[in-house]
């Protein structure tokens, strides 16, 4: 039983539960106290001593994080001793920060910088201890940019790769004033067990943890008359972009996205959605046939089949899991299906040379940057995807351009691989893929759609960790009888700390499962490492909710449906598994070391 | 024993070895805990290792804490520049100490005991597991389901600090927690745990043996008992000494100087530095309303004669600082490098003298946010060498 305490805060009485801390029983007044170490995603460290406040009676001051409140407790959050206090830390920070702001990736981004302009420290007394320190920046990585100069040791990216992710590419160092956030054995982060998730960019306060971003290499590519500049965006974009471009968060802002890139001057605007639909086709079928081999044939196959469209869940099973390599699906993902079929497949019907196209990607994604680069991605006979833009990368493009945003006229995705379903869309939520695949593998099996209300198979929706489903065949066509009665175990894991705990129930025999749905950030891609900043709780479920929001709002919502993908077989792959699939939409994956 | 021109009474409690601690132990654990608890409270023993919690409130705190599982720790990663009394008390009497760790387990519910040992005492890991299987025998020969280890820190002062020796012993990176929950709630393992000091721990056992009022019946209120001190510096006669608490600064000078003391460090580096016309009002002991200046230290008392720069002591306490801060908070691990760089700075005449008025509120910042006792308490010693030997910082 919580007990109710009475506080006052700057003189405003408040009632809270039982073990509030001050931060979060300020905001039930509207109070703000900064915070710099403070993420709602992660457990509470209390390092950084912004949030200071004074409590009546006691000499030193209390963080406000990490501080519970107690009866009677008489706080000031704006007290002259609290703003000293504060205004030494902000200079402190700036101090041993490398404050070269105009000359940084996230000049006007940085909480840092709010902080320092909040509070107008308009010089700097303290010496600069950073100095001459310039071999401070790691940019090996595909994805990620990381620079100790910029960092100030609020060890929320640490705090975020352990609790969110389990992976720990990021950790602690040293003591005292060489302390600093590294990796094992100060290696590159391209070349530790980091899954390239990027979560620790999206948590990261000022330019410490960037993603290497590929704008100038793309508008060189849109400059040239002679290339064919194609863009694909992925689901979870439409849902994000909004929130850098003066929308709150939960606006789904497809038709002006569409519109802001036709204005960047793509050549054409696709959306990844089309090959997400192919995907199921793909992977359902690959999930029937691994079936029909354990449930006929009794042959030895890899089951649970685990989706694989998430490159961050791929890198981390090829170094944590090598031995479950064959459970992933062979499909690539979304995007990598889309560069392959758009060097082959749309250079063809439209008559355009591929060696001309360029093919770029708008991801809620980091490591998609790092799978593009893969050296698997080359099907087309050309790298299958060029350049990978994030959802804050395109915002900032947009800015750039001069474009306003919002009174933007909604228009559509182009054709020849833009149209997409309701179950595309949902890929961008944890259960999405799942969700997608089950409405359209119960259908073939069964002739009859799924026994959801529609369709909406709500067992998988939601934030919690791992989600399961059980889903029963009864009274299949005649081609499936095989599966009559068989109970269709799913599983949905999202942020990998959850993805392990599947795995480890795989591995250690107490899960059953056929079909497991891993996403290696939490909510999906909708929190992905490449969304806009901030991506917490609240914001991921608005995200979430946008995302369902625009499947209802979509004509055709199973992708065996998408008269583009029918199409596709006939005109060009076959059939699903054919042999073209199998060159163009199909991969394979490597064990990776461990150190 | 029988030196001439004694000015301060020698106490010989800690280290009197009469071979007893079977039937001290044997006789305590038969005690009803409550009375335990209370002789402990009313003796007014507070902690040795320098912050001064009372002992028994903290047994008191700990037994009525909820949970099966419970520790006993001891505190003897020995740190503090100048402190060098716990590796003596280990050496000399482990089984006072151990036998106090098992009477604590005894009293708040505790069946595993640790010891946390500083790496550079790897000298002391030996000796002192003979003595704990010794012990351990006799524990298993009269029933009393108690056992010690000795866990090995890494060399971090930070370590000493009782929440960061907590995440050491955990395996993990010596790092302070945030307090609340204390200790005696939430702390080896989230588990309700006692950490005393070595020497506190020494204590317990001769309230034990001779009853609290032997032991409140020396030093002031406030302060009550005997303390080691560890005398260190300037001075004939280096070494420990067992004293009463609630001395006048003078009256040890007088005893240890060399007739030119110029100043005294009470408490180590995290200590203050006290300039010779303070001596007379500065007593030895810990805050109380009804006394002057009063000055608590675990023990190190480091003397310096007119030869001594007081500029370099600062820096080299500094340096110290702004090495074994573990990293974490801002005011610390930031505040200790620019200190340190201000008055190089001042020194070398880069920055005005006035910058010392500016480092002296950044001083009392640190005391005012930093996260834990080590950042706090940087300000002591800043601020008592900046403001007495100000022209020395300068000049």
């Amino acid at each position: 039983m919580a007990e109710t305490i009475h506080i006052t805060i700057n003189g405003i009485p408040v009632e809270v539960k039982e073990n509030t801390v001050i931060l979060d029983a300020a905001k039930k007044v509207n109070v703000v106290i900064p915070t710099l170490c403070y993420h709602q995603d992660i457990c509470v460290a209390g390092n950084c001593r912004v949030c200071m406040v004074e409590i009546a009676g006691q000499k030193r001051l209390a963080a406000a994080c990490a501080t519970p409140c107690e009866e009677g407790m008489d706080i000031l959050t704006n007290s002259l001793k609290v703003r000293n206090c504060r205004k030494h830390i902000i200079e402190l920070l700036l101090s041993e920060h490398n404050a070269d702001c105009t000359k940084c990736y996230k000049n006007g981004k940085c909480e840092l910088q709010f902080l320092a302009s909040e509070y107008k420290i308009m010089t700097q007394d303290f010496i600069e201890l950073n100095k001459g320190n310039t071999r401070t920046i790691d940019n090996i990585s595909p994805s990620i940019v990381k620079d100790d100069s910029k960092c100030i040791r609020c060890q929320r990216c640490v705090r975020t790769c352990e609790e969110l992710q389990g992976v720990n590419a990021l950790a602690v160092a040293y003591k005292g004033h060489e302390m600093k956030i590294s990796t094992f054995y100060e290696k590159s982060m391209n070349d530790v067990v980091c899954t390239n998730c990027g979560q620790c960019v999206n948590r990261c306060p000022t330019g410490a943890l960037v993603e290497k971003n590929y704008i100038e290499e793309v508008w060189e590519a849109i400059s040239d008359p002679g290339l064919h500049v194609v863009v694909q965006t992925a689901p979870a974009v439409r849902v994000g972009l909004g929130e850098e471009l003066g929308y709150a968060a939960g606006n789904r802002v497809t038709g002006k996205m569409v519109a802001a890139l036709k204005r960047l001057g793509f050549d054409a605007v696709l959306d990844t959605d089309f090959t997400a639909d192919l995907t199921i086709i793909e992977e359902g079928t690959e999930l029937l046939g691994r079936l029909k081999k354990a449930l006929v044939d009794k042959a030895d196959v890899a089951l649970p089949m685990a989706t694989s469209c998430s490159p961050g869940w791929i890198k981390y099973i090829e170094h944590m899991y090598p031995e479950y390599l064959p459970n992933l699906s062979t499909c690539k993902s979304p995007q990598q299906m889309f560069g392959a079929l758009l060097k082959t497949y749309y250079a063809k019907a439209r008559n355009i040379d591929p060696t001309k196209i360029v093919s770029v990607s708008v991801m809620p994604c980091t490591a998609k940057k790092f799978e593009a680069a893969r050296a698997e991605m080359h099907d087309s006979g050309y790298r299958d995807v060029d350049f990978v833009l994030t959802t804050r990368e395109l915002a900032i493009m947009i800015k750039q351009a001069g474009i306003d945003f919002v009174q933007l006229e909604d228009m559509e995705f182009d054709r020849l691989m833009g149209e997409s379903t309701g179950a595309a869309v949902i890929f961008g939520a944890t259960g999405g893929v799942m969700e997608a695949a089950l409405r359209t593998v119960y259908e073939i099996v069964t002739g009859r759609e799924i026994p959801f209300k529609n369709l909406a198979v709500l067992p998988i929706r939601g934030m919690e960790g791992v989600k399961m489903c059980t889903v029963k065949i009864e009274s299949p066509l005649e081609e499936w009888k095989f599966l009559e009665g068989v109970e269709l175990q799913c599983a949905v894991a999202h942020g990998l700390t959850n993805a392990k705990k599947a795995m480890d129930s795989v591995k250690d025999g107490t899960a059953s499962f056929h079909f497991l749905e891993v996403m290696a950030c939490p909510g999906g891609c909708l929190g992905g490492g490449g969304q806009p900043i901030p991506t917490n709780a609240e914001i991921r479920k608005k995200r979430a909710a946008a995302i369902y929001a625009e499947d209802m709002g979509k004509p055709i919502r199973k992708s065996h449906e998408n008269p583009e993908v029918i199409k596709i077989y006939n005109d060009f792959l076959g059939k699903p598994l054919g042999e073209l699939s199998h060159k163009l939409l199909h991969t394979s994956y490597q064990i990776r070391e461990r150190t | 024993m029988s030196e001439q021109h004694l000015l301060l009474k020698r106490v010989d409690f800690i280290f009197v070895h009469d071979d007893d601690w079977e039937k001290i132990l044997q006789k305590t654990i038969h005690r009803p805990k409550q009375e335990l608890i209370n002789e402990l409270i009313s003796s007014e023993l507070k902690g040795r290792g320098g912050a001064g919690f009372p002992t028994g409130l903290k047994w008191k705190l700990t037994s009525e804490a909820q949970g099966s599982e419970k520790y006993v720790i001891c505190n003897a990663d020995e740190g503090e520049p100048g402190t060098f009394k716990d590796r003596e008390i280990l050496t000399r009497v482990p089984y006072k100490v151990l036998t106090a760790m098992a009477v604590c387990g005894f009293i708040v519910g505790a069946k595993s005991g640790i010891i946390y040992l500083r790496g550079e005492y790897k000298f002391l890991e030996q000796p002192l597991k003979e003595a704990i299987n010794e012990f351990s025998y006799y524990c298993n020969k009269i029933n009393l389901d108690f056992t010690i280890r000795i866990f090995m820190g890494s060399g971090a002062y930070i370590c000493g600090e009782e929440t960061a020796l907590f995440e050491s012993l955990e395996g993990k990176r010596g790092e302070p927690r945030n307090k609340p929950p204390y200790p005696s709630v939430s702390g080896f393992r989230n588990r309700p745990t006692v950490i005393n000091n070595v020497e506190t721990l020494a204590h317990t056992y001769t309230i034990f043996k001779y009853g609290a009022k032997k032991f409140y019946d020396l030093g002031v209120q406030y302060s009550r008992g005997s303390k080691l001190f560890s005398v260190s510096g300037d001075t004939p006669k280096p070494g420990i000494y067992e004293l009463e608490l609630g001395m006048s600064l003078e009256d040890f000078v007088d005893e240890f100087g060399d007739g030119d003391t110029k100043a005294v460090q009470v408490g180590g580096a995290s200590g203050f530095l006290v300039p010779r016309k303070k001596f007379s009002e500065t007593a030895i002991g810990y805050q109380g309303k009804l006394i002057g200046i009063s000055l608590p230290t675990g023990g190190s008392m480091m003397l310096f004669n007119s030869a001594r720069s007081m500029y370099n002591l600062l820096d080299n306490y500094l340096e110290f600082f702004r090495e074994e801060s573990c990293g974490q908070c801002t005011p610390c691990r930031i505040g200790c490098q620019q200190l340190l760089a201000g008055i190089k700075a001042v020194k070398k005449g880069e920055r005005p003298a006035p910058y010392l008025d500016k480092l002296l509120k950044l001083s009392e910042t640190m005391q005012f946010t930093a996260k834990c006792g080590l950042g706090q308490s940087v300000a002591n010693s800043f601020a008592s060498i900046v403001e007495n030997f100000r022209e020395e910082m300068i000049y």
